[in-house]
């Protein structure tokens, strides 16, 4: 059953179209990767998602609920707008860690703010603090950064600043997580370590969107692959199917330049 | 004689602290509050911050003070400022943080804008309102930046005080050079100098010690 139901976005910058009537749907637990060229689009549509960025056409559900249609604008207050935010996590190429909190403060800092406005909070303060620095802590593990949590941002590698990022986006249990270019502001021997941490999200059957430029991983981590070219969706498919027997020109022509490079 | 001399400095560093703090207390709230209407997507308000800002870092502060002082009695024929020394240092603090306000405003907004967009689109995504992002994740940041280019200019404060003895405010600079006139000694113009640095010493190390506390993050 489709998690996740993106019909007919639209997106104007001035009198720029960076999204043309795009449509996709994902299944809960499954992976997608989107493709393409720069300015094609992709990061515009995940900025959408999480609501970065405002459609100027089209519908976005998830589990059956309607988080945004442009065709019916309601005043959105800020408190409405904040619980859709938390339906989808969000990693940044440029990870955007706090750098004034440690690893393990930028994991919990959301929760803790969250649970500032729950009922209880004040009778189970120390109690609810304990669980979420636990709860900081198991996925700073998951993501093997136990010996860093206690490390500020800049005494961090790339890899590891983007591995503390994916586990700040995981804190707060985000129905569909967010990649946008995950690994391009990376050295590329520090890759290697952020995809193994997405691919272990993968097996483990996280609903991911990844937009990226690692056709390979792509190929190998994703169940469905969309392309995208000019602000539409050119093609899509499952992931074996798209890349290794593409069917439209654009989409031939672009792999062509990544498998001979 | 040296007594004498430290006595009447002491009670012009009294005048000069006066002007120092008040200002300070004042022109930081209002730097910012210009720093954020320069920025406000209102144009009207955002070009009548930037003439304002224009005007007054574009005139000497020397003027700025003098027309403030006898403005309102040479042209309303109501001097606002009573005669006496508390008169002159309402004026100058008047004065003083107008013009301050506008050069911390210039330096809140480089502080602001060097912030960078994704630290706000990361407490978005988490879904942090509009003042927990301000108070959680930008304004360290914002503080950190500021620290230098404000230590600057608050050197110079300390030194721009000295203005006020165009007002005949009994200021430090006035009473040190009041005994070259008095009894055409001149050591304690030097002993004057002395005043400034230790004033302008603690200060320095103020800020040294602020930049370290927030040395432990980039």
């Amino acid at each position: 059953m489709a998690i996740l139901e993106v019909k007919n976005i639209e997106k104007h910058f001035g009198s720029t179209k960076v999204l043309k009537d795009v449509s996709f749907s994902l299944d809960e637990g499954n992976t997608l990767a989107i493709i393409g060229s720069s300015g094609s689009g992709k990061t515009t549509l995940l900025r959408c998602l999480n609501f970065l960025e405002t459609p100027n056409h089209g519908s976005i559900s998830v589990r059956d609920t309607v988080l945004f249609d442009a065709e019916h604008p309601e005043r959105e207050q800020e408190k409405d707008l904040r619980k859709k935010r938390l339906r989808f996590g969000m990693v940044f190429q440029s990870f955007n860690l706090f750098p004034q909190y440690t690893a393990l403060q930028n994991v919990t800092l959301a929760e803790q703010l969250l649970a500032k406005e729950r009922k209880d909070f004040k009778q189970n303060k120390k109690k609810i603090f304990a669980e979420i620095d636990e709860h900081g802590k198991a996925l700073l593990a998951q993501m093997g950064l136990s010996e860093r949590m206690h490390h500020y941002p800049h005494q961090l590698s790339g890899g590891q600043q983007q591995r503390v990022a994916i586990a700040r986006a995981l804190a707060l249990s985000p129905d569909i997580l967010c990649f946008d270019e995950p690994t391009s502001a990376l050295d590329p021997e520090l890759t290697g370590e952020v995809l193994k941490v997405i691919r272990s999200l993968a097996d483990n059957k996280t609903t991911m969107i990844i937009v990226t430029h690692e056709m390979a991983f792509a190929r190998d981590v994703a169940d469905q692959i969309i392309f995208m070219d000019g602000g539409v969706v050119v093609e899509q498919g499952t992931a074996k199917q798209l890349i290794d027997n593409p069917q439209e020109e654009r989409t031939k022509k672009f792999l062509a330049r990544y498998t001979q490079g | 004689m040296f007594w004498t001399v430290t006595q009447a400095l002491l009670s012009g560093l009294a005048t000069t602290f006066q002007i120092f703090i008040l200002t300070l207390l004042f022109s930081l709230p209002l730097g910012l509050v210009i720093a954020l209407a320069s920025m406000s997507k209102f144009k009207p308000l955002r070009y009548l911050m930037q003439t304002i800002v224009w005007i007054v870092r574009g005139t000497p502060l020397m003027l700025q003070l003098i027309i403030i002082f006898y403005g309102p009695g040479l042209w309303f024929d109501n001097n606002i400022w009573s005669g006496g020394t508390a008169g002159r240092i309402t004026a100058t603090v008047v004065a003083f943080t107008i013009n301050y306000a506008c050069y911390f405003s210039v330096i809140f907004r480089g502080g602001i804008e060097g912030v960078p967009v994704g630290q706000r689109e990361a407490g978005e995504v988490l879904g942090m309102t509009k003042s927990q992002i301000f108070f959680q994740i930008t304004l360290l940041q914002m503080v950190k930046r500021v620290v230098p280019p404000m230590s600057n200019e608050i050197i110079t404060l300390v030194k721009d005080t000295s203005l006020a003895r165009i007002i005949s405010a009994y200021e430090l600079t006035f009473t040190g050079y009041s005994f070259v006139k008095a009894a055409g000694i001149t050591w304690p113009l030097f002993y004057t100098g002395v005043f400034y640095l230790i004033f302008v010493g603690i200060l320095t190390l103020l800020f040294n010690y602020i930049e370290r506390r927030l040395d432990y993050f980039r």
